[in-house]
């Protein structure tokens, strides 16, 4: 099961954000409107996979239980605007770099009670010859 | 032709631990020493805008009067994050603009010592049974999993996003701002913190959020801030000492955010922080270059260098070289948070959007001791709350 109804797990994974049918804004979450336009349609549209770092922070102290340190990460895929935790790679500023190139992944977070399995993404570094 | 309107009186407890007071003890406080400041009393108030966020029973604004003066005017209680003390001034400004009444009272109020991180979920373990639930169909907190809510996360990415964009932006520079802001406080005796911290101590401190230390974040505190505005009629109506001292206000601007792609993933401090800056110059008719002092919105050292640029302090992009060329320090061109701003004077959240106008309001009266920034005569100040709203209000000080 995905961690959040936007990210679908099929081989490859991909994320699918709900587009407005007028402006094209994009959004992740579900909508009642369009924030930019006002329209109320909807498409479903996937995401690029690859991105690039645009931003990211190297969280160390968080709320009482969360594992750190952990890199949340803001990244550019064609346009789309994503969050999603860098991983894959040393949680440290020698090894994330603004501008990296990164592709989506997925993670378990864990198994409930009836055996189902929950599963996360975030995006791990690709190699420039990968691209 | 709406009237002008004036800071007629102001007033900020000290920031810090108040142990033995409560929210209505300093708000309270804030309020009697804005009302004398202004030499006048609860009775000639017409209307009360009042800020606080975790003070406890609700409504505030009332139970604040029934400490200080039930007079049966209106109350607006306001919640607008960390714009909340800019917004319930602003209701005041509306008021008096509006002509529904000549002096109103804001008020903002906070106690935040010894509370951690304000934002960012508890971890959930392993769910018995996954289940999908609000607006994302999430499963579990997505902290750590797929974001950080933590405030200094956020804000350490919002610089990120500024370092990704224009050169020369690093770790050192942001704890350089820190180091700025850190010395100003050394001469400011309501400031939490008045300790100078070397840059290696800055940089060195517990690492909080990639690129922000400890000594890089606002600090959580107790305090309150409270100011009287007065139409510009009824001040011509008071003594020469109160005209004197009374502070114009040119422009008072809130905004929101207008969207922008990705501006529900991150939020954009920028554009709606670039909108309240434009207008409010357009209306005070005064253009950045004019500005003898600045408070802006410093809650983490990676805030305030993306606000030089917001606030057109500099050429997009060159807020890199404007804090390298010192223009900043207190000494510089456009000196910026002389209070020691949000990371060493403290962050009582609903207070500072009025705290930051009391320390525009004191240097452009000259009453601001040893770090009076000489010869200051319009300045500007800034907040935003996350979420979000923006305030800019443009100060001016009397021709008199």
């Amino acid at each position: 099961m995905p961690i959040v109804d936007y990210l679908v797990l099929d081989e490859p994974p991909r994320l699918v954000a709900h587009e407005c049918a007028a402006c094209q804004a994009r959004y992740f979450d579900r909508r009642n409107a369009c924030a930019a336009c006002g329209g109320t349609e909807f498409t479903r549209v996937d995401v690029e996979r690859d991105a690039t770092l645009r931003a990211f922070t190297i969280v160390n102290v968080a709320a009482e239980g969360v594992p750190v340190p952990y890199v949340a990460a803001i990244m550019d895929c064609a346009g789309t605007t994503v969050p999603g935790v860098v991983v894959n790679t040393p949680p440290d500023p020698g090894h994330v770099r603004l501008g990296m190139k990164l592709r989506l992944t997925t993670f378990s977070i864990g198994i409930d009670a009836s055996g189902v399995d929950a599963v996360s993404y975030g995006f791990e570094p690709v190699a420039e010859g990968e691209r | 032709m709406t009237e002008n309107v004036w800071i007629l009186g102001i007033h900020m407890t000290k920031f810090g631990k108040h142990r033995d007071k409560d929210t209505i003890d300093l708000a309270s406080e804030a309020v009697f020493g804005a009302l004398a400041d202004g030499g006048v009393g609860i009775d000639d108030i017409g209307v009360l805008g009042a800020g606080n966020l975790l003070g406890g029973p609700t409504p505030f604004g009332q139970n604040l009067q029934k400490q200080i003066g039930q007079t049966g005017v209106p109350v607006y209680n306001v919640a607008n994050a960390c714009a909340t003390g800019a917004t319930a001034l602003r209701v005041a400004i509306m008021a008096v603009k509006a002509g529904e009444t000549d002096m109103g009272l804001a008020v903002g109020v906070e106690k935040l010592s010894g509370m951690g991180l304000l934002a960012g979920d508890v971890a959930t373990g392993t769910e018995q049974q996954w289940r999908p639930q609000g607006r994302f169909g999430a499963v579990t907190s997505l902290e750590g999993r797929v974001r950080t809510d933590t405030m200094p996360g956020v804000f350490a990415q919002i610089g990120m996003e500024y370092a990704s964009r224009y050169d020369g932006v690093d770790f050192e520079l942001f704890a350089r701002i820190a180091e700025k802001n850190h010395a100003h406080s050394t001469l400011n005796p309501l400031a939490a913190y008045q300790k100078r911290f070397s840059l290696e101590e800055i940089m060195n401190d517990v690492m909080i959020a990639y690129p922000n230390t400890r000594s890089m974040c606002s600090a959580n505190c107790d305090g309150a801030a409270a100011a009287v505005v007065v139409s510009e009629s009824k001040l011509r109506t008071l003594s020469p000492e109160q005209r004197r001292r009374a502070v114009k206000v040119s422009a008072s601007v809130l905004t929101s955010d207008p969207w922008e792609e990705g501006c529900q993933v991150l939020p954009d401090v920028s554009t709606l922080t670039r909108l309240a800056a434009d207008s409010a110059y357009e209306r005070a008719g005064v253009s950045p270059g004019d500005l003898d002092l600045v408070e802006l919105h410093d809650c983490f050292a990676t805030a305030e260098l993306v606000h030089y640029d917001n606030l057109s302090l500099c050429e997009p992009g060159g807020a890199v070289d404007l804090f390298e060329s010192g223009a900043t320090w207190r000494d510089g061109r456009v000196p910026v948070n002389v209070s020691g701003g949000l990371e060493s004077k403290g962050h009582p959240v609903s207070a500072t959007g009025i705290a930051n106008i009391w320390e525009v309001a004191t240097q452009l009266r000259g009453e601001a001791g040893p770090r009076q920034v000489e010869g200051a005569r319009v300045g500007l100040a800034h907040v935003v709350g996350i979420g979000q709203a923006c305030a800019v209000h443009i100060l001016e000080k009397s021709a008199g």
